[in-house]
């Protein structure tokens, strides 16, 4: 379980997370949804502590920690450890194979023998439908290949929680539904996923559960259901939007 | 003339075999650790005590990069002896001409050459520092595994210049008495009365191992390019 309360986070004097408080159930999907610049980023980069809030409490299961305190470097690394991130630009390793962006994180953070992180490696890339790119270097793939091998990557970690900013906003419609295709089956594996996403078809289609932020603000956070049903004008004019926008 | 040739060249090759060979590639060595250490303090987001380092380093690559290299030679060379400093070297700091020549190549090289380490690491986009954070490494293995293997191939053709310009820098070396190739030449150009055939000689020797270094830096760009040029 992964907690935060009253999160605050400014970038020169603009509050860009104000009084945060959310709980990221495991084993569930949570979609972070909202207009541009409204604190999604922020917020999911946060969890992974590339971004460090001026205040607020951060629970993972039994531990406590407060960011006006800061965190150790041993707690850092455990954090990121437990919640792994997937970047909009993907973010691979360019002078690395494709095997060897999955196999550094095991080998080289978590110690593990080469054989078996190399092994464990050839499944993801199975999983991802890209068994036969292990050989490869990333400037080889197409958006949608490099986003899997990303999600790969994360996944040979073994984390607890992945967390997407944006997985598929620089593809084209085609290599986007690569991606889909595999944070659903990810999403129905009950793998803890949280995805900050301007997709409203897959938002509705895997998310458990909607965080609805506004300039900083939660202004939802409940079901899917709930949030696709809601009555409150802000959520059904961003929702109609946003769903004009995919079409 | 090709007798003057003939009889020159063993003891030019000798020298340079014997003394601008090893003095260029030892110096770029200890230059390339200087660098990379004066590099990553200068580019550290440490606080505190660092800003001291911080400042020594930044006053030590502005003071050999805005000095002749000759007259650090000199400095080295014949200056410290006259730095007596009682307990440590109470009769003056009096190095061997070798010593005194690679102290100053490696310190001079180590200077420019980590203007060029820093910028090729800030070169590297912050989506890869922060894609190896969030695989739990720490800043020391992200720049080992991550960062620097991305650099080198950055800096690969500056540094390269640098060690081409190090090896014909490596002539300055006679004027401490070192019997490098350059000094060779002078000598039996004293001797044979043949300057523009000597000079011209050792000229030509310079050229030839600048072109060897040059073939072996596209040789590496190559090697270290391999994920890029791989491109569909």
């Amino acid at each position: 379980m992964l907690k935060l309360e009253k999160l605050n986070k400014s970038f020169n004097g603009h509050r860009v997370l104000d009084s945060i408080s959310t709980t990221f159930p495991e084993h569930e999907t949570t979609v972070i949804l909202g207009p541009s610049g409204s604190g999604k980023s922020t917020l999911l980069r946060s969890l992974n502590l590339l971004e460090r809030p001026e205040s607020g409490l951060y629970r993972f299961d039994d531990e406590l920690f407060d960011f006006a305190k800061g965190f150790s470097t041993k707690e850092v690394l455990k954090i990121r450890r437990k919640t792994e991130m997937v970047f909009q630009d993907y973010n691979l390793f360019p002078h690395l194979t494709v095997l060897k962006n999955i196999t550094e994180g095991p080998i080289q953070v978590l110690h593990e023998k080469s054989d078996p992180a190399k092994k464990r490696a050839q499944e993801l890339l199975k999983k991802v439908g890209l068994g036969d790119k292990a050989a490869v270097y990333p400037n080889q793939l197409s958006g949608g290949q490099a986003q899997r091998v990303a999600i790969a990557r994360s996944l040979a970690m073994k984390p607890e929680y992945v967390l997407l900013d944006e997985p598929t906003s620089a593809l084209d419609p085609e290599l986007e539904l690569e991606v889909l295709k595999v944070l659903r089956q990810l999403a129905q594996e009950k793998q803890s996923l949280i995805i900050v996403t301007h997709n409203m078809a897959f938002a509705r289609e895997v998310a458990e559960r909607v965080l609805f932020i506004e300039n900083g603000h939660v202004l939802f956070d409940g079901s899917n259901q709930d949030f696709f049903n809601t009555k409150n004008k802000r959520i059904v004019d961003f929702i109609s939007a946003m769903t004009f926008e995919n079409i | 003339m090709w007798d003057i040739i003939t009889n020159a060249l063993p003891q030019l090759i000798a020298a340079g075999l014997k003394y601008t060979i090893p003095i260029a590639i030892i110096s770029f060595l200890i230059g390339l650790v200087l660098a990379l250490l004066t590099a990553l303090v200068r580019i550290s987001k440490k606080g505190g005590a660092f800003y001291v380092l911080k400042a020594i380093v930044r006053f030590y690559v502005w003071l050999f990069r805005s000095t002749p290299l000759l007259v650090q030679l000199f400095i080295v060379y014949f200056g410290l002896p006259y730095l007596k400093i009682s307990g440590l070297a109470p009769e003056g700091i009096k190095l061997t001409p070798l010593v005194a020549g690679i102290l100053t190549f490696s310190l001079n090289t180590g200077a420019y050459c980590s203007e060029t380490m820093r910028a090729a690491i800030l070169s590297i986009p912050k989506g890869q520092w922060e894609a190896a954070y969030s695989i739990g490494m720490t800043r020391a293995l992200a720049l080992r595994r991550i960062i620097l293997p991305q650099a080198i191939r950055v800096s690969l053709p500056p540094l390269a210049n640098s060690f081409i310009s190090l090896v014909k820098d490596t002539s300055l070396a006679a004027s401490i008495t070192i019997v490098e190739m350059f000094e060779v030449s002078q000598q039996i150009a004293a001797q044979n009365y043949q300057p523009l055939v000597m000079y011209c000689l050792v000229a030509a020797l310079y050229a030839v191992a600048c072109s060897l270094l040059s073939w072996l830096q596209g040789y590496l760009e190559k090697v270290t390019s391999r994920y890029v040029s791989n491109a569909n």
